[in-house]
């Protein structure tokens, strides 16, 4: 069984997935979608302990040896990213009952939402744990496409446009993708990505590679938002439902993210992708435009999911920006922000399912004075956006703290500014609300039904992640040491 | 118990504080008698440590690894003991004076209150031992947070606008600033850590060091460096102990003690005074005093003119500080102890005024030395000491930074600080002459204000009432202005207990 | 010449590549976006296959007499997107029948104006 677990951990949900479909009985729908999903979970911890032990892992699917075959490679980053993944589809998962009763128009068709969930879910972790490029692919449409139709679930009729503006642009970066993977195989004649990386070396310098190449940096731009490409992310998460922009805010970006290390450290080799084709004049100039000018329009937004949404996107300008230092501190902080942010965009999209359950809205205006009617929602919602600031003692701080330092070593002390400053953004846009719900008088209500504080069933997963947030922001082994050693192995400084 | 567990319990105790007063928020004088134990716990914790570092020791104590390399961890030295010694010690007073004061304005939120005010000393606690920048950073962080509740106490519209510019300069000084210095010098050095003779020694070249300095500087908000003192008279939209403790106590004094251990613990005196690398910063710190100490002369609003006082004696730290001299440096760290007893002797005064009189305008305050004797004397005799006379204890503080300033070959700075001490006569005195030789104006409390006067109404001889504050607030304002004499006597205990920090 | 005639494989690719690009950008009508992006994905589908194509090589099965062999692994890939490609077609055939319904139209424009004024 032990050997089995690289597959496992995609299997799972993926047979579970279907089954939920012939579970039409509402409590045990969500039941076995939870057990499901922590089942994953407890899979994904295994491995990074197994990777932690071992070294990387190698799989072969149904025995074929790479590079003939499909293999599962598991090394240290992806061990990290599948347990961050794993983890946040478990607690969200935990979180989702109370919240989809509410917000789910038909809501007799919660089996269709689990069983999209559990696809979702197969498809974000096949593209981590995978070692194959063409596999990468395929679980990224499924992923897509099972995100398209969660996020067409949404009350608001924009929901659909959102998922169709989505599923446009997410086809022709997938598409963009699927090119770069057949250039490089007509290149190579490999689809192995650990082959490739051996492949390449007479051939790096073809125009053919570099097409590939420059197909690859597009698509994988689209999928993760990475400005002027994220056009698709405000819209998509604001109408969503809250179950699924929080889970898809957390992982689906993060994912894209990890295949950009995957393709220009492992494949591509970073001498290549940021020496000769100085890849970071490329992505270091958009991310910073992006941190700043997301942060600016988040400041402005009066629908808080959308400002979120934003936040987002600024926030992904900080991972690309540390992985284009290419330098150890700054994968470091790139990929200890990749779960930092997990974290705690995960809680603050948690934090606004559970206002749109008591309020039914997610306007500025309508959470006046929540911080007296909801006070475990909005002080958890000040926690994690302390996190965005980047308080000391949360997570925020500790990616902050190498990026900053990257900047510093490289001479770049215009970035190291720009970093620091882009901080006081985030407060600008967190305090806003801070402000609204602690300073204002709530509205007057009539009778019927006084605003309480969220069920149990949501706070708790959700305050969950915010000890998480202060937890991790204090020891940082477990997530900047893993970071670091990945980040090591990435850019072949370490065994 | 050990030293180790002594600093422990020193920076926990009050968050343990702070969750019995939550518990305790139903039971109001429970709650209080809660605050009052923890604080002179504390207290009593702080003593503990202080013949181990009298001695010469040094108990230190590491935490947990934040990062690869950066431990959270915990070094009692001289400068570090004094600072914990005047925050516990005035944290049991204020909060005897928050008791009467709180109560006597029918204050809402005590709850809050008090809980705050103890993860706040907490956070002072954690920055006086700190025994890295980093530490020192996470608490300075935590206590601006701490703060924040406190300053937005009344949680009206000019509350929040007062919070937002609060918040506003710290934290933009603390993130843009000081946090940038911070991992600068991490990465200059290969260390965090104080130690005696610095750390940054042949580093980096002196233009380099220099905007380093001023990164460090400027970026600690709290010592209130113009141009980045407006957070201080913003903030005194707060009650009248957060005022006082806070922002002449704590708040403040972390800030310019952050500058102080910066100066002699991470560049090292020997660097400053070879490379002249803070001679820009002296100049910077006696404008400050100046400018402020004339914009104070203009303020008619007490507390207003009081923390541009503060601003201005704030300055004298730092001057001390980029003296780099031993009698500078020497001068500076006492005033940390003496600025504090003398200021929130002040603070009490002026909390106690309005508590009684309802009054915040000192155009109104003519005659109210006859109505609240013991007050405006309080008053005078924390007057004094700002100024720096004898035999009060500002008296030393300013002897020595002169001596400070003239051991610096820089005679301008003593010239500076006379001229201050005018400056200081001429905007505290008046408030003094009129409150005791002037006759009341016409102008007294309105019809309304009846039910919010409350205190210790008394029939004096002569017809005339006095009504005093409350008297939880008096014995407060009474031990302070004792505080100031008796720190006049003591200066010695001080004196030595500081001289290893300049003399390793 | 003969090398820029040879490769009219790829240039088939092109065309169809910018023709479906195209079309998904400058279209307003959310059906014909989506023909378009399938134009596109088929594109790059052809593109895979053709390069399958070995010189000589007849079909990918064992048999007696042959030596050369196209390749199968481009074809068997491509199976597999073409499925996906099924997939995200229905899916979006799917959105636009809703959106229809909400909307009473499926023109980008005027959908946006819904939006906009709403």
């Amino acid at each position: 069984m032990e050997e089995h677990l690289p597959v496992l951990v995609v299997l799972v949900p993926m047979l579970a997935a279907p089954l939920c479909l012939l579970l039409r009985h509402r409590t045990a729908v969500t039941g076995f979608a939870i057990a499901v999903a922590w089942l994953t979970f407890a899979i994904s911890v295994l491995l990074l302990l197994r990777v932690l032990d071992q070294g990387v892992i190698s799989y072969e699917l149904g025995g074929w040896p790479p590079p003939w075959g499909i293999e599962y490679r598991i090394d240290l980053l992806n061990a990290f990213v599948l347990i961050l993944v794993a983890g946040i589809g478990a607690i969200v998962a935990t979180w989702s009952p109370a919240s989809i009763s509410v917000e789910l128009p038909r809501y007799e068709r919660h089996y269709l939402f689990y069983t999209a969930y559990l696809l979702c879910l197969t498809g974000l972790l096949g593209i981590t744990a995978t070692g194959d490029l063409f596999n990468v692919f395929v679980f990224l449409e499924i992923s897509a496409l099972s995100s398209y139709v969660l996020i067409s679930m949404g009350q608001d009729r924009r929901a659909l446009t959102s998922a169709y503006q989505y599923l446009i642009m997410g086809t022709l970066g997938a598409t963009f993708i699927l090119i770069g993977i057949g250039l490089l195989y007509i290149m190579t004649g490999t689809l192995n990505m650990a082959d490739m990386a051996v492949q390449l070396e007479g051939v790096r310098d073809t125009r053919t590679v570099l097409v590939a190449f420059g197909f690859f940096v597009v698509g994988i731009s689209v999928k993760m938002a990475l400005f002027p490409l994220h056009l698709w992310l405000p819209n998509a998460y604001a109408y969503a439902p809250s179950v699924v922009t929080a889970f898809l805010a957390a992982t689906a970006t993060k994912v894209s993210v990890y295949i950009l290390l995957r393709f220009f450290f492992t494949v591509f080799g970073h001498e290549f992708a940021f020496g000769s084709m100085r890849l970071w004049v490329f992505l270091m100039p958009l991310a910073l435009i992006g941190i700043v000018t997301a942060s600016l329009v988040a400041i402005f937004q009066n629908n808080i999911k959308r400002m979120l949404a934003y936040s987002s996107v600024a926030q992904i300008g900080y991972m690309v920006l540390g992985i284009s230092f290419a330098s150890v501190n700054g994968l470091t902080g790139g990929i200890v922000h990749l779960f930092n942010h997990g974290l705690m965009k995960c809680a603050l999209f948690l934090a606004m399912g559970c206002i749109v359950m008591r309020c039914g809205s997610v306007h500025i205006d309508e959470m006046r004075g929540l911080g007296r009617r909801m006070p475990w929602t909005m002080a958890a919602f000040v926690a994690a956006g302390l996190s965005l600031i980047g308080v000391p003692l949360t997570v925020g701080f500790i990616s902050k703290w190498y990026l900053v330092l990257a900047a510093l070593e490289q001479g770049l002390w215009p970035v190291a500014a720009l970093v620091l400053l882009s901080s006081l953004l985030a407060a600008v846009y967190v305090w806003r609300v801070v402000e609204v719900a602690y300073f204002h008088e709530p509205r007057a209500v009539d009778g019927e039904g006084a605003i309480t504080d969220a069920p149990l069933s949501l706070l708790l997963p959700m305050w969950a992640l915010v000890i998480a947030i202060f937890y991790f922001g204090i020891s940082t082994e477990a997530t900047a040491g893993i970071a670091r050693m990945a980040a090591e192995s990435l850019l072949g400084t370490s065994p | 118990m050990s030293p180790q567990t002594a600093i422990y319990v020193a920076v926990g105790l009050p968050l343990v504080g702070a969750a019995l007063v939550v518990a305790l928020r139903r039971w109001p004088n429970l709650r209080e008698a809660a605050s009052l134990a923890t604080s002179g716990a504390l207290l009593a914790v702080v003593l503990t440590l202080l013949p181990g570092v009298q001695a010469g020791g040094r108990p230190e104590a590491r935490v947990v690894e934040v990062m690869a390399g950066l431990w959270m961890a915990f070094e009692v030295e001289p400068l570090g003991m004094l600072f914990a010694l005047v925050a516990a010690g005035l944290w049991i007073v204020t909060t005897i004076y928050s008791i009467g004061y709180m109560r006597g304005h029918h204050e809402v939120d005590q709850t809050r209150f008090y809980a705050c005010f103890a993860v706040a000393i907490s956070a002072a606690i954690g920055v006086a031992f700190a025994g890295n920048l980093l530490t020192l950073f996470i608490f300075y962080e935590v206590l601006t947070l701490s703060t924040y509740p406190l300053v937005t106490h009344h949680r009206t519209e000019a509350a929040m606008r007062g919070g937002r510019l609060y918040l506003g300069i710290l934290l933009s000084t603390s993130v843009v600033f000081l946090l940038f210095a911070v991992i600068w010098t991490w990465y200059l050095a290969g260390t965090l850590d104080f130690r005696p003779g610095g750390i940054l020694a042949g580093t980096a070249d002196k233009g380099t060091l220099a905007v380093l300095l001023a990164l460090f500087a400027f970026g600690t908000g709290k010592a209130a460096l113009m141009p980045f003192h407006r957070w201080l008279p913003a903030a005194m939209v707060a009650p009248t102990p957060v005022s006082a403790l806070l922002h002449a106590v704590a708040v403040v004094k972390v800030g310019v003690f952050t500058v102080m251990k910066i100066i002699v613990y991470v560049f090292g005196l020997e660097l400053l005074t070879g490379t002249g690398l803070s001679t820009w910063l002296m100049y910077v710190a006696a404008f400050t005093i100046l400018a402020s100490s004339l914009i104070a002369l203009t303020k008619d609003n007490l507390k207003a003119r009081l923390a541009y006082s503060t601003v201005s004696q704030l300055s004298y730290i730092v001057l001390g500080a980029a003296l780099a001299t031993s009698a500078g440096v020497l001068g500076g760290s006492m005033h940390i102890a003496m600025h504090a007893f003398g200021k929130i002797t002040l603070f009490f005064c002026a909390g106690a005024i309005y508590v009684a009189a309802h009054k915040t305008e000192i155009s109104d305050m003519d005659g109210i030395g006859r109505t609240m004797p013991i007050t405006m004397t309080a008053f005078f005799i924390g007057s004094l000491s700002v100024i720096g006379l004898p035999p009060f204890g500002g008296a030393w503080s300013k002897w020595f930074l002169a001596l400070g300033a003239l051991e610096a070959d820089k005679a301008i700075f003593v010239a500076v600080l006379m001229i201050s001490s005018l400056l200081n006569v001429a905007y505290l005195m008046p408030i003094v002459a009129r409150a005791f030789f002037v006759a009341p104006s016409e102008t007294g409390p309105s019809d309304d204000d009846e039910g919010a006067l409350q205190g210790t109404v008394l029939e004096a001889n002569g017809g005339s009432s006095i009504k005093e504050a409350p008297t939880f607030c008096l014995v407060a304002l009474c031990a302070t202005a004792a505080g100031c004499l008796a720190l006049f006597f003591f200066a010695d205990e001080l004196y030595q207990l500081l001289t290893p920090i300049v003399k390793p | 010449m003969a090398d820029v005639l040879g490769l009219y494989n790829y240039w088939v690719v092109i065309v169809l590549m910018m023709t479906g690009f195209y079309i998904v950008v400058a279209r307003d009508n959310l059906i014909k976006k989506i023909i378009g992006l399938s134009i596109f994905q088929t594109s790059v589908f052809l593109l895979f296959i053709t390069v399958g194509k070995v010189e000589g090589g007849t079909a990918p099965i064992l048999a007696e007499g042959f030596d050369v062999y196209s390749n199968p692994l481009p074809g068997v890939l491509i199976l597999t997107a073409i499925v996906v490609g099924v997939a995200t077609t229905a899916v979006a055939l799917g959105l636009v029948v809703r959106i229809n319904e909400e909307y009473g139209t499926i023109e980008e424009g005027e959908i946006h104006v819904q939006d906009v004024e709403a």
